[in-house]
């Protein structure tokens, strides 16, 4: 390659540069699965960061998805580095018309979270409970999927999926992804044995008490509030087919392995573009333009501000974990920076991490949102206080980003309770919307379903589907 | 993971494979594109009869705004306000406003409302609506009126004569004859009378498939702007089944109150008028265009007749005289009621007058529109009844 100019430009580099930025980041105590990295078209990227997974179930809502992300795409509005799915191997996806001084820090940036999803405990519970190959899992349940369309047609596949993909994130991360079922009978109910009196009294000859057989009684299902929707509906509704609870089952093996990614998206992107700066920054066997290139794409990437605008009303995740990493890395050892990537998810690294020192250095306000008017919305600025910036930035993620809604109880007749945690939640459900999710939900559980939540004056409301006939598909 | 000899390698594929074969989000969008269709083909019955298809008669397309569907997650409901964080070196109170911008698909919205939901297009054939109506609900196709009952001569080519207009002349079978002519002759003569041959036409029957419609419309003031629109709605979908079954279909708009007035299907639903109702005048008017222009033996006829049922009472003889003549000639005669009481149906005046002809088997039906969601029972049953009254006069 030394006597020409051209490809030293090109991403045929990638392959040389690779694994010396490996070795410089195994150098400095990131360790990682193995990336398997590979160059795909753009038009594969959009659809890579649209499913979610390179193969994934056939789902209308995808198709809506993309078309946003295609006209966002051709507006030149949005531009995708690079797409990281963790196991074991970790699989990395980067643009081929992307330019090489792009693709150079995209690779350090791909090892950066490499080492994230490696190490990070929530990361690594995750992966061990889906297997370490979500992506070869995810093509193998989509063909599945495909074969039951062939089968059933796709209208019955297209309801499943309806009711599976709203639920995705009404999930509880906190269980096991292989769960038990409820126990169907209750504990027998130990009586005490007899002390002083009444044993001296019960070891009286004729006294002995047969023990009498109690009679075990069916267990209410579930014996407590189960958040965990796609679960209850798999396994508990009261008619549905194995090849839609393998449906169910797959869209939330899928959810809990997306979790993690959610739940850590400031401190993971944050990492990641800390890494990827500093690798390059000592990658010596760069040339200069590439380095030079690469850093400015860099400072585009973890900017606060879009365009030449002076407010951002939204905090990018980049630019915030970023900051709070460079500030971690600035002040504690390395060790100390591995243990928090270790230990932490964003509610706890934005708690510990984002002080009033960073806050106000990084011009963080609370703002109010208010429609105007003329239907404009407008934003205020409320004030700057810490403990509100934390609230505001972390609320969103709160139960994976969902209402806290559980099951209460399972009628005999096989009806379905739902109940919405409005406590916790600090207000009702959006009641349109919530009556069109019991639609699909009743489609697939078959018979009455009921959810209560509350009204916008604080009263009990119950929610039913908006077609009460469950024949109707 | 430290340990040197285990450490794995990452590998960087710079070539292509067959990602290029992937097109699922292409796939997902035409299949929501689909299900968009479904849905509008749903709520036909509701956006047809609300939209403004008729006022455009030439085209025949219906470009129907729809949003994107919405995949429904349960979600907490709005906030009258809500807070968030953002960056930036302003001050407690300063306001930033964005003009109704969409929240999501930023700039990428032509349709900018409220909720930031962009909108596309889907054009729909008013041909491929009707078609999905029919078999939405599940109607026969209409016939003609049989050989006998209706004829149109057409002049066919059929063999030669040796006498005939000079235009008719075959020269081509002319030749032909000479040729065979002079092979037998010793001494032939180029051509004789007796080689011209000439084209001969006979005159043939055929059903006719010309089918005029015409639309009568009480507009006196008792038709409020919402029983036209009801009328204008069951007329367009009447004459979009006619048009599908005839090769040639001609309208013909007539509106009334104590006179009558032929109109242009545009000014037709737009005119309002006072005055009293007299139906025999639509009627007249009628008959009058159909034997200027549309006679029984060519045309199919169709006629509709809307009103609110009210009629003079000094009218009653003459309706019923001319309502009879044109049950007579007509195919098929409906009147479409848009009473003022949902409970008066067919008690009113022309209501009464249609049963009456209908008891004396006039090929005549009465309907009664309240709200949109009659116009489709309206026409089911004018198309039912059509096909079952045309497979008795085939029977007979």
């Amino acid at each position: 390659m030394k006597h020409v100019h051209g490809p030293e430009m090109s991403n045929e580099q990638l392959a040389e540069y690779t694994p010396r930025i490996e070795g410089l980041a195994r150098d400095h105590g990131l360790s990682f699965y193995p990336v398997d990295f590979e160059l795909v078209p753009n038009q594969f990227m959009m659809e890579v960061a649209v499913y979610g997974l390179p193969v994934r179930m056939p789902h209308w809502s995808f198709g809506v998805r993309y078309i946003y992300q295609y006209i966002q795409h051709r507006m030149g509005n949005s531009k995708i580095f690079e797409v990281v799915f963790p196991g074991n191997p970790n699989r990395a996806y980067l643009v081929d018309d992307n330019a090489l001084p792009e693709n150079t820090l995209v690779t350090a940036h791909v090892l950066g979270h490499a080492d994230f999803s490696c190490n990070n405990q929530l990361f690594d519970r995750m992966q061990r409970e889906v297997g370490f190959h979500i992506v070869e899992q995810a093509a193998e349940r989509a063909s599945r999927i495909q074969d039951a369309i062939e089968t059933h047609g796709q209208r019955r596949v297209e309801a499943v999926l309806d009711a599976a993909l709203a639920l995705e994130a009404n999930i509880d991360v906190n269980q096991p992804l292989n769960r038990r079922d409820f126990p169907e009978m209750e504990e027998p109910r130990v009586r005490p044995r007899p002390q002083g009196f009444q044993r001296h009294y019960s070891e009286l000859p004729g006294e002995e008490t047969e023990e009498e057989p109690q009679r075990r009684r069916p267990a209410a299902i579930p014996p407590q509030p189960e958040y965990d929707l796609l679960w209850f509906i798999a396994r508990y509704a009261p008619e549905l087919e194995g090849w839609e609870r393998d449906i169910f089952l797959a869209v939330r093996e899928e959810s809990f392995y997306f979790y993690p990614v959610f739940a850590c998206q400031i401190m993971n992107e944050g990492w990641a573009s800390y890494w990827h700066a500093r690798l390059l920054r000592e990658a010596e066997f760069l040339p200069h333009q590439v380095y030079l290139d690469a850093i400015k794409t860099h400072s585009d990437v973890v900017r606060p501000y879009a365009g030449d605008d002076a407010v951002a009303l939204r905090v990018n995740p980049y630019h915030l974990g970023f900051s709070i990493w460079e500030r971690i890395l600035r002040d504690c050892s390395l060790d100390e920076a591995l243990a928090i990537r270790r230990d932490e998810d964003d509610f706890s690294f934005i708690r510990n991490y984002l002080d009033e020192d960073l806050a106000a250095e990084l011009e963080l306000f609370n703002y109010t949102r208010r429609p105007g008017a003329g239907g404009e919305e407008r934003y205020i600025i409320r004030d700057r206080e810490i403990d509100a910036l934390r609230e505001n930035i972390i609320g969103p993620k709160f139960n994976y980003g969902a209402p806290r809604i559980y099951v209460r109880s399972m009628g005999v007749d096989g009806s379905l309770e739902l109940a919405h945690d409005t406590d916790t939640d600090g207000r009702g459900l959006d009641i349109n919307r919530s009556r069109k999710v019991l639609n699909y939900i009743q489609r697939v559980w078959r018979r009455p379903v009921r959810l209560e939540t509350v009204d916008h004056a604080g009263d009990t409301k119950v929610l039913e589907p908006e077609d009460t006939d469950p024949e109707k598909a | 993971m430290r340990d040197e000899d285990r450490q794995p390698v990452s590998r960087m594929a710079v070539k292509n494979r067959w990602y290029d074969l992937f097109s699922r989000g292409a796939r997902d969008w035409l299949r929501h594109n689909e299900k968009v269709r479904e849905a509008v083909r749903d709520q036909l019955s509701d956006m047809v009869t609300g939209s403004d298809i008729l006022s455009r008669p030439g085209d025949r397309t219906v470009q129907v705004p729809v949003r994107f569907m919405e995949h429904y997650r349960f979600r907490l409901r709005d906030p009258h306000e809500d807070d968030g964080v953002g960056q930036g070196s302003g001050q407690p109170g300063d306001v930033y406003r964005t003009g109704g911008q969409p929240r999501r698909g930023q700039g990428g919205s032509e349709g900018g409302s409220g909720e930031g939901e962009m909108q596309f297009v889907l054009e729909f054939q008013v041909d491929d609506i009707v078609d999905w109506i029919w078999q939405e609900l599940e109607l026969p196709d209409l016939k003609p009126k049989t050989a006998d009952a209706l004829q149109d001569d057409e002049l066919t080519p059929e063999g030669w004569d040796k006498r005939g207009p000079r235009a008719r002349l075959d020269r081509r079978r002319t030749v032909k004859e000479a040729v065979k002519r002079r092979a037998v002759q010793t001494d032939p003569v180029p051509f004789t009378d007796d080689d011209l041959r000439y084209r001969q036409l006979s005159r043939r029957r055929r059903p006719a498939m010309n089918a005029v419609v015409a639309f009568i419309l009480d507009v006196s003031a008792s038709m409020d702007a919402n029983r036209r629109k009801l009328a204008k709605a069951f007329f367009f979908w009447a004459s979009q089944g006619l048009r599908r079954q005839y090769g040639n279909i001609e309208t013909v708009f007539v509106a009334h109150t104590n006179e009558a007035w032929e109109f242009t299907e545009e000014e037709f639903f737009q005119i309002s008028a006072t005055g009293g109702t007299v139906a025999s005048s639509g009627f007249r008017k009628v008959q009058e265009i159909f034997s200027e222009r549309y006679q029984p033996s060519q045309y199919n006829q169709y006629v509709f007749y809307a009103s609110d049922g009210d009629n003079f009472a000094d009218d009653r003889d003459a309706a019923e005289a001319l309502a009879m003549e044109l049950g007579n000639q007509v195919n098929f005669m409906g009147f479409v009621e848009t009473p003022q009481n949902r409970f008066e149906a067919a008690r009113s005046e022309t209501g009464r007058l249609f049963k009456s002809l209908e008891a004396r088997n006039y090929p005549v039906s009465s309907y009664t529109v309240h709200g949109n969601e009659d116009i489709w029972d309206a026409i089911r049953a004018f198309f039912r009844r059509q096909a079952t009254s045309d497979d008795s006069q085939q029977a007979g």
